[in-house]
């Protein structure tokens, strides 16, 4: 243990930690920028630094390790002048349009402004000495660099936990930017949409592209029949944004707000998630059946989810010889899509034409799939607009609805009813404890052997997962399984996934089935979800998604007895003709920049 | 204080027998050459005066077995061209002085930095290397030597940032601690010095320390190397004994008219001739890596100034906001005050601006930016004004 | 616009396909083509396995490795203090219409660029230059006129 002083209070902690951890510890809170929980340190933006006894400079608390016997000040003279001097300086580089921002009053930027530099400032104005170009090429996110403080955190977030690095660091001095590959447009290279930088972001320099005001519109057009879905994991997020604790699930509020807002009809993308699970476990079994009983040599193992956006456009730039690999199901939110202008405008006598499909998502990247070209099954595009959990919060704040004092309700039939193994989507093993669940039990007709069907060692936060299941007692159209042990891996964060996708395309790993979400934790930590997010919060959320699970009446999928009903009514049969049509997509190679 | 004058020295380009030295330092203990080290005093020659003994030392106690000698040859600051004379007349003293530094830390690799600008020099760079690989082969000790190129990036000079750009990134300087001594390069501990400094180090090796603390002052032994330029008669690269004020420089290398001198480079300080005759060149006046400007009555120093910004402005990494967004700042702020623009008291203002570079940036570049602007606009506020 | 070919792959057998393999690589490519090509720094990511972005945001922090195409010849005139007191301005003035292209541009034949640069270290025989790798020093207008001559053939 180490001794120090902190602003004259002593305090022992652990050899190693910083500065700034230690300060607070002692509820000491000193300013940062460049600083994230998630990220590695930088110790670039300078705004932490404070003062230790005996040193020729100011030190960057964020990146100082404590050493014994240190006396540190937070707050002198001195570190507020610097502190105040630097506040000036970034706001000197950046385009300070606060009340057009998107990001106004939740800007870190704009927060020490109110600290530090309140009146008239300092400094010239620098903004017209730079080129700053804003690329909105995305259909995901906007990328303004007049509102870039140069702090690195998105640029670190694709390296570090993306292993994109679709921006980095281009230039020096004052020409010093984030930039993709020789500048070309963000929509034109290796991004993947996933908007973890954007979850990062302390300013408005990366932002979603917001379609909010699209959607009043739609809501707003009496001809227009419009229908929400909402992502498994947005009901344990959103909360964060209207004011509740990390963890909180606000489902049941969450629906009524929706239809206070004027949706249509309030629905459930975890319908669509058990839809994918019948799918995606068939595809999954017919491929088992092709390789191991027919020696099909065309048919290639390990399958990969395809459920996350994000993922599908990593794999597709950098791996596009193992596009065969990825399971061919659409994700929940274009299943549920297709079927919105097909099905569902069907039964309820709509044109389809009419139907406005709304999607409230996790993801920034889901705006970016909802505008491929190939997801136009329904004859229309088949989700007109995407919005983030961040952007639900913004229109029922816009709306004025008193979010707490909602009365809990259940979403719309039909294509409302799901089970826990959908939601459980939303977490990272989720999706392939819920295909388990199903699987293991289709081809032995008995429930997979955990208790409670919890599959616990496909649950948690670390970065690859491995499983192996041994199937036992097949039923007669699976013998050939019998006694065969599925071996199953999970990763999450494009960094992990890419080891995964490495040790696949290498050789090095055989597996039957793999589970890949783009962000950390899977979708409960997706760029879309509220800032911040970080470890601890993730952590929060999974709790609430498996509370979520343990709460609901039927947690298998193919139990889920509208599943059951469309298939009767409308699909016929999982892979069959009209499912191919509708539910599932293709894959296209991308260039590797 | 007894001033000591000024007198040539010729001791980094006298030519010696580097296998003899280099028989003499391997017979002798890391902690002897350490010591003899530590005992000359010497002190970094690249311009930041790191006791050199020290830097080896610490670096000599790190357990890790894997451990690297840097040269750094990235002399960039304007001003200096005595790295590229030493290299050009007398690299195998460099290489020897490398040879010796790991011999006293147990390192068996070294790196030599070179900026791109020099690398016309490589050819014959790499012929005497190939000697030395020959000789320290002939005498039976394990230590290779190995260049690599800089691209243009002043930056590159600051140790941190030369480890990057040998990793193959950015030249970004990074946090400190920890100190190359314990990581370095490849994150291994490393002692990074100037091209100088391992030739003084060779020749304290060659000489004894004993000699060589007969030369200079007390807080800055020895000889150093003077690069000179500017408004000069002879303008060239000059061995001078620590210690001389900056009258007697300029008694010797002025041209009679010589209104201030540039000692350190553009990150050093401005020296006006009122000031000449009480400051000495060293660690106990200005410091310098060697870069000596003189300026007569003709010029500008609201040019040198504006200059010396854009170089900086250009040339920071760019990664701290108080280097990279107060270098514009600086720069456009004389040019705002010039204009009339902006009102002279603004000056006031920069000079806490750079105040707080020189406290609150991340890397020497940054912290060393006021010292060239506080000394011009201190001492020359009317012709950056009007 | 020069062909990539198999120019990287074989400078990474030569390097190395480690990160720090890169400087000396894309030094090379420069050196034989004065500048680095769109192909090269993705072939060069490619190779490396890194991304094409982390590859040019090295290269653009280094003033040498230019990734706007530059000609045969690149003449870099110093124009840090001294050399800026010695005539600087003069030269750059003598290359302008001697070439007929300002700073930063390239000759339509693509045999000079004419740019800028900060000191080269040749402050006492200022004022100075490099073409290319070479150091041309206490310059004059004709000088620098019988030196460009030089590489005109």
């Amino acid at each position: 243990m180490i001794t120090l002083k902190i602003n004259d209070h002593e305090v022992k902690v652990e050899e190693g930690t910083t500065i700034l951890t230690a300060a607070k510890n002692l509820g000491i809170n000193i300013p940062t920028l460049c600083n994230h929980a998630d990220l590695c340190v930088a110790g670039n933006c300078r705004v932490c630094v404070v003062e230790q006894k005996g040193a020729r400079t100011l030190v960057a608390s964020c990146a100082t390790p404590v050493s014994e016997g240190m006396d540190i000040q937070t707050n002198s003279l001195k570190v507020r002048n610097a502190r105040k001097h630097i506040v000036e300086l970034l706001l000197s580089e950046h385009r300070a349009d606060c009340t057009k921002c998107y990001k106004n009053q939740k800007c870190e930027l704009q927060t020490l402004a109110n600290e530090y530099s309140f009146g008239e400032h300092i400094f010239l104005d620098l903004v017209g000495n730079h080129e700053y170009t804003v690329d909105r090429s995305s259909p995901s996110f906007i990328k303004d660099d007049s509102k870039c403080i140069r702090c690195q955190r998105c640029v670190r977030t694709c390296s570090q936990l993306q292993h994109v690095s679709a921006i980095a660091v281009a230039n020096k001095g004052s020409h010093m930017k984030i930039s993709s590959f020789h500048d070309r447009p963000m929509s034109h290279v290796v991004c993947t949409n996933c908007g973890q930088c954007v979850n990062r972001c302390p300013t408005g320099a990366l932002t979603e592209k917001t379609y909010i005001d699209q959607v009043w519109d739609a809501i707003y057009d009496p001809d227009k029949h419009v229908v929400v879905q909402t992502a498994p994991a947005v009901r344990v997020g959103l909360g964060e944004d209207l004011g509740y604790d990390p963890g909180e699930r606000v489902t049941g509020k969450m629906v009524t707000a929706l239809r206070q807002l004027g949706f249509d009809s309030v629905l459930d993308t975890d319908f669509t998630a058990d839809l994918t699970i019948i799918e995606e476990g068939t595809e999954l079994l017919t491929r088992l059946k092709k390789v191991l009983l027919e020696g099909d040599k065309n048919t290639a193992l390990p399958m990969f989810t395809s459920c996350s956006p994000g993922w599908i456009k990593f794999i597709e730039h950098k791996y596009p010889q193992m596009l065969p690999n990825l399971s061919t199901c659409k994700s929940p939110q274009q299943m549920f899509g297709a079927l919105a202008k097909t099905f569902f405008a069907q039964k309820r006598n709509i044109d389809p034409a009419k139907v406005v499909s709304v999607s409230i998502m996790p993801c920034t990247a889901k705006k970016y799939e909802a505008d491929r070209p190939e997801m136009r099954s329904s004859g229309y595009k088949d989700i007109d607009f995407v919005l983030t959990t961040r952007e639900l919060a913004v229109m029922i704040k816009q709306a004025g609805i008193d979010f707490r004092s909602l009365e809990e309700s259940p979403y719309d039939s039909i294509m409302g009813t799901s089970t826990g193994a959908a939601v459980i989507f939303g977490a990272t093993g989720g999706v392939m404890e819920a295909a388990l669940r199903t699987a293991y039990e289709l081809v032995t007709g008995k429930p997979v052997p955990f208790k409670n069907l919890n599959i616990t060692p496909v649950r948690g936060m670390e970065g690859v997962k491995e499983a192996t299941i041994k199937i036992e007692g097949t039923i007669e159209e699976w013998r050939f399984l019998e006694g065969a042990e599925l071996k199953v891996a999970i990763a999450h964060g494009l960094v992990n996934a890419n080891k995964l996708a490495r040790a696949v395309s290498t050789g090095k790993a055989t597996y039957h089935f793999i589970e890949i979400m783009a962000c950390p934790g899977g979708c409960l930590g997706g760029g879309g979800q509220p800032i911040p997010t970080n470890a601890a919060i993730r952590q929060k959320r999974m709790e609430a998604i498996y509370a979520e699970d343990m709460h609901m009446d039927i947690r298998k999928s193919h139990e889920n007895p509208e599943i059951v009903a469309i298939y009767n009514e409308f699909l016929e049969k999982p892979n069959g003709h009209k499912s191919h049509e509708l539910l599932h997509t293709h894959y296209v190679s991308r260039e590797a920049y | 204080m007894k001033k000591k004058g000024l007198s040539k020295v010729d001791l980094i380009f006298e030519t010696i027998d580097a296998k003899v030295v280099l028989e003499k330092a391997f017979s002798m203990t890391s902690e002897e050459i350490i010591q003899q080290i530590l005992e000359s005093s010497l002190k970094g020659r690249g311009g930041a005066g790191f006791p050199t003994g020290l830097k080896w030392k610490y670096t000599a106690a790190e357990k890790d077995p894997e451990k690297y000698v840097i040269c750094n040859a990235d002399e960039g600051e304007p001003g200096t061209f005595k790295d590229r004379e030493i290299l050009d007349r007398a690299s195998y003293k460099v290489y020897g002085g490398m040879a010796i530094a790991g011999r006293a830390m147990g390192a068996k690799k070294g790196y030599i930095y070179l900026r791109g600008e020099y690398r016309f020099l490589l050819p014959q760079l790499y012929l005497e290397l190939h000697k030395f690989h020959k000789m320290i082969a002939e005498i039976g000790y394990d230590f290779s030597i190995e260049y690599r190129m800089g691209s243009g990036a002043y930056i590159c000079g600051e140790e941190s940032a030369l480890f990057e750009s040998i990793e193959g990134r950015r030249g970004e300087p990074r946090n400190k601690p920890p100190y190359p001594t314990s990581s370095g390069l490849f994150n291994k501990p490393t002692s990074i010095n100037n091209v100088e400094t391992l030739v003084t180090a060779m020749m304290i090796i060659a000489k004894g320390a004993q000699e060589y603390v007969k030369l200079g002052t007390k807080d800055s032994r020895g000889s150093k190397v003077f690069s000179v330029s500017g408004d000069t008669p002879v303008p060239g690269i000059f061995e001078l004994e620590l210690g001389m004020t900056v009258q007697e420089f300029v008694t010797e290398f002025g041209d009679g008219d010589t209104k201030a001198v540039q000692v350190g480079g553009a990150s050093g300080f401005c020296v006006p001739r009122k000031k000449f005759a009480d400051t000495i060149i060293g660690f106990e006046g200005v410091p310098t890596g060697g870069s000596m400007k003189l300026f007569n009555s003709s010029r500008s120093m609201y040019n040198v100034l504006h200059n010396y910004l854009e170089f900086f402005s250009e040339e920071s990494c760019g990664q701290c906001t108080p280097c990279r967004v107060g270098c514009q700042q600086l720069l456009k702020g004389i040019e705002m005050v010039k204009k009339g623009e902006a009102k002279s008291t603004y000056l006031y203002e920069l000079v806490k601006l750079a105040d707080t570079m020189k406290v609150a940036s991340k890397c020497g570049l940054g912290q060393s930016v006021g010292n060239a602007f506080k000394s011009i606009v201190e001492n020359f506020r009317e012709e950056v004004i009007y | 616009m020069y062909n990539t070919g198999n120019m990287v792959k074989e400078l990474a057998e030569k390097h190395g396909r480690k990160r720090e393999s890169l400087m000396p690589i894309l030094q090379d490519i420069v050196k034989k083509h004065n500048y680095l090509t769109d192909d090269a720094m993705v072939a060069v990511a490619s190779e490396l396995d890194i991304s094409a972005a982390e590859v040019y945001g090295t290269a653009s922090f280094y003033t040498f490795l230019d990734t706007e195409e530059r000609g045969k010849n690149v003449i870099r005139v110093c124009k840090t203090i001294t050399c800026s007191m010695k005539g600087k301005n003069d030269i750059i003035e003598t290359l302008e219409d001697m070439l007929k292209i300002k700073v930063g541009e390239t000759t339509p034949d693509k045999l000079f660029t004419l740019l800028e640069t900060n000191c080269i270290g040749w402050c006492h025989k200022a004022p100075a230059m490099l073409i290319n790798d070479m150091p041309y020093t206490d310059l004059t207008s004709e000088a620098v006129i019988d030196i460009i001559k030089g590489y005109m053939h």
